[in-house]
């Protein structure tokens, strides 16, 4: 085959480079550089180092609302940890078994939600639970547990977890759908010589399936770690940018939206805004650097 | 998992509005900003063909952002000298902020201004009140609407005094039947909007407590103000099943639908209620302390207009100020934006009979804006945000009154020099 020269390489980078550059990366960089600025009554900004990033974590009128708000995001990415990726890896188990009846229609079933917008699913799973119109109760109801039923959504213990369960709910088909596709790629000889070697349902997950699809549950847990750091619309489309009650179900995201563009008579500081932005990078940075360096790195490949 | 891009696409929201008005700050066209999207047809089909009938040959075109949007998207649009050549102002910080910045235009002495009493013009003048920026256009009162035919099977009157006001839910509470109060604390805002400085105006005499605390001799720790937070703390009873997880949709359909009896009010829900049809339902005045006493509304300047400073078409935008100021502008909106009111000197009649009964409040109870709305806004923590939390954390028994006061105080005496 003809080597390709570096100019072809090159000639076939540049776009992209350059819609990178000017639409990602720029402005990124453009934000980090932003947080270092103050804005005064007149709209000026002066730079000022790191005097915005010292007032959002000494300050408790600020490094309170922002630990709440790391808080309850880690808590945000425990239960998707916790629910979302097993569960995810149960139905993909199960669904890569040979002779499910149905396989494909439960994939697509599973997949649906996923593809829907969040404010829709924010605003149905609002009234599903809502005592006034809500069917939640009723259902409890058929089974005689009426009594449990709560205000889910608006109490202050229960409305963060509501909220990452309604999360899961919808994205459950992303994990599903990852390790499906990691579990049938995984040759038949491998299984059948496990098989054969007397191992039965549970050995052959556990000892031979499991070990193989490592490297795609590592992928996951970091896409579900960038995502939910990032996140924003479902609590947006839900409980509004204050987050309530009592912000417990601000997370970075809607902190950072308060902060930057401010919310009703609030008035929104770019600069500080940006400083948050930069924390949050640093946060979704160091955890992927932490996954990179300690995780990805001891985890076999294989290939068949 | 959640999909990875929710910060970019505010971003992509306010450049995309970017590209579509490039050419508003020249002439042309009469581009107005506001928040009001509600309105857009009302706009479009009435209000600016009257002003045309005046003024042929000026064009202007009502282009509103929505209402949680409107605050961020402007001043983006603002600073990149893209906005509209006429701005709908919010009351006071918003809008002070973009004066200070010198992206408003001065308005005193322009034509129309004269229209309009002082204690109008105070939501749009700088502290020292010397420099007016927007002319005012509308308030909102607030009050309490009631299911008539609710209140007259079950022989209620309209309540007069707190006493009666809880006379009046006990009554509702004890029948069964009916959600005394139509209100929930999901939202939070309308906890503090519509019910902390709706009914507190009567507990700290409007003005003269708001004028307290803003001049240091009243601290939210003293009882005229804890005594609020003390009567949302006896509305829990009384709230529909639920309520920390019901919205305000919810709450204005529970009153529609005459679930429920009493819906603490803004006059702006007049129309709402109206477009359901069949509901008959009047308004009382938040209930004084003792009987007898002076009552007190909350009669809020919610929204006035402002000219951008960098627009190109100063002439035709001064030309709509004045037709803004005039009777003709303040009968057609106070009739067909039913529940904002002119705030011009002008006579307007009234038209609907609720809106008309929360008018004529102003004769005999003493009117005062919103608590926070002045200064207390402009620091960190924001009074207003604070507010919603600590009323809703009230009204959910999460929160005592003392501890409501204490942490309203303590967030208050942070950032303002007069309350240290």
């Amino acid at each position: 085959m003809k080597r390709v020269s570096s100019w072809q390489v090159w000639a076939f980078l540049l776009p992209a480079l350059a819609v990178y550059s000017v639409f990602s990366a720029g402005p990124l960089i453009d934000t980090l550089r932003l947080g270092l600025y103050i804005t005064d009554e007149t709209g000026a900004k002066h730079y000022a180092g790191l005097a915005n990033f010292h007032t959002l974590l000494t300050d408790p009128g600020w490094s309170d609302g922002f630990w709440n708000a790391m808080g309850n995001n880690v808590e945000f990415f425990l239960i998707h940890m916790a629910a979302q990726n097993p569960i995810g890896l149960l139905l993909a188990a199960l669904l890569s078994q040979r002779g499910v009846k149905g396989a494909a229609a439960y994939r697509t079933v599973l997949f649906l939600p996923t593809l829907l917008s969040v404010v829709i699913i924010g605003f149905v799973w609002q009234l599903i639970l809502s005592p006034l119109w809500g069917v939640a109760e009723r259902m409890l109801g058929w089974v005689g547990l009426e009594g449990l039923f709560q205000p889910w959504l608006g109490e202050e213990g229960s409305a963060l977890a509501t909220l990452s369960l309604v999360s899961v709910w919808q994205f459950i088909g992303i994990p599903m759908m990852l390790i499906y596709a990691a579990l049938i790629a995984i040759p038949d000889e491998i299984v059948e010589a496990a098989v054969v070697d007397g191992a039965g349902p549970w050995r052959v997950f556990w000892s031979v399936r499991l070990p193989l699809i490592l490297p795609t549950l590592g992928l996951v847990t970091i896409l579900t770690f960038v995502a939910n750091f990032n996140a924003f619309d479902l609590i947006y489309a839900v409980k509004g940018a204050v987050a309530g009650p009592n912000y417990s179900t601000d997370i970075l995201g809607t902190f950072f939206y308060r902060t930057f563009f401010g919310y009703q008579s609030q008035v929104g500081s770019p600069t500080m805004g940006a400083a948050v932005a930069t924390l949050m990078f640093l946060v979704i940075l160091s955890g992927v650097g932490v996954y990179f360096y300690a995780v990805q790195r001891r985890l076999q490949r294989y290939t068949f | 998992m959640t999909r990875p891009t929710p910060l970019f696409r505010p971003l992509a929201l306010a450049a995309a509005t970017l590209m579509i008005f490039p050419l508003a700050a020249q002439a042309g066209p009469l581009v107005i900003e506001s928040w009001r999207v509600d309105d857009k047809t009302l706009w479009e089909e009435e209000i600016i063909p009257a002003f045309q009938r005046k003024h042929p040959g000026v064009t202007v075109k009502f282009a509103p952002t929505a209402p949680t949007e409107y605050d961020s998207s402007l001043t983006a649009r603002m600073t990149a000298g893209t906005a509209g050549d006429l701005v709908a102002c919010r009351a006071f910080d918003v809008s002070l902020n973009l004066y200070k910045k010198g992206q408003l235009e001065k308005l005193d002495g322009k034509p129309g201004l004269e229209n309009f009493p002082d204690s109008a013009k105070v939501a749009w003048q700088t502290d020292d009140g010397r420099e007016t920026y927007c002319m005012p256009m509308a308030s909102v009162i607030h009050g309490f609407f009631y299911n008539k035919k609710i209140f007259n099977e079950l022989k209620l009157a309209p309540p007069a005094t707190q006493q009666d006001f809880f006379k009046v839910l006990e009554a509702l509470k004890a029948s069964g039947k009916y959600t005394p109060l139509a209100l929930g604390t999901a939202d939070q805002w309308e906890a503090h909007q519509v019910v902390y400085t709706g009914i507190g105006p009567n507990h700290w005499k409007g003005e003269e407590g708001r004028k307290a605390l803003l001049n240091g001799k009243k601290k939210f720790t003293d009882p005229e103000f804890v005594s609020v937070w003390e009567s949302m703390a006896k509305w829990t009873p009384y709230l529909g099943k639920g309520a920390s997880s019901q919205t305000y949709a919810d709450s204005q359909n529970l009153f529609a639908l005459g679930r429920a009896a009493i819906f603490p009010a803004g006059s702006w829900d007049i129309a709402y209620f109206r477009q359901q049809g069949k509901l008959d339902f009047a308004a009382f005045p938040p209930p004084v302390t003792a009987p007898g006493a002076r009552c007190h509304i909350s009669d809020h300047t919610d929204i006035g207009m402002g000219v951008n400073a960098k627009s190109k078409n100063k002439e035709d935008a001064y030309k709509f100020l004045a037709w803004l100021g005039s009777q003709e502008f303040a009968d057609l909106y106070t009739n067909r934006v039913t529940g904002f009111f002119s705030l011009s000197n002008h006579l307007v009649a009234v038209k609907d009979p609720v809106a008309k009964q929360m008018m004529d409040w102003r004769k005999s109870c003493s009117s005062t804006i919103r608590l926070n709305a002045q200064v207390m806004n402009r620091g960190e923590p924001n009074m207003e945000t604070e507010f919603w939390n600590v009323d809703s954390q009230v009204l959910n028994g999460k929160m005592t009154p003392k501890q409501a006061a204490e942490r309203m105080q303590a967030g208050f005496a942070k950032w303002y020099a007069p309350q240290k």
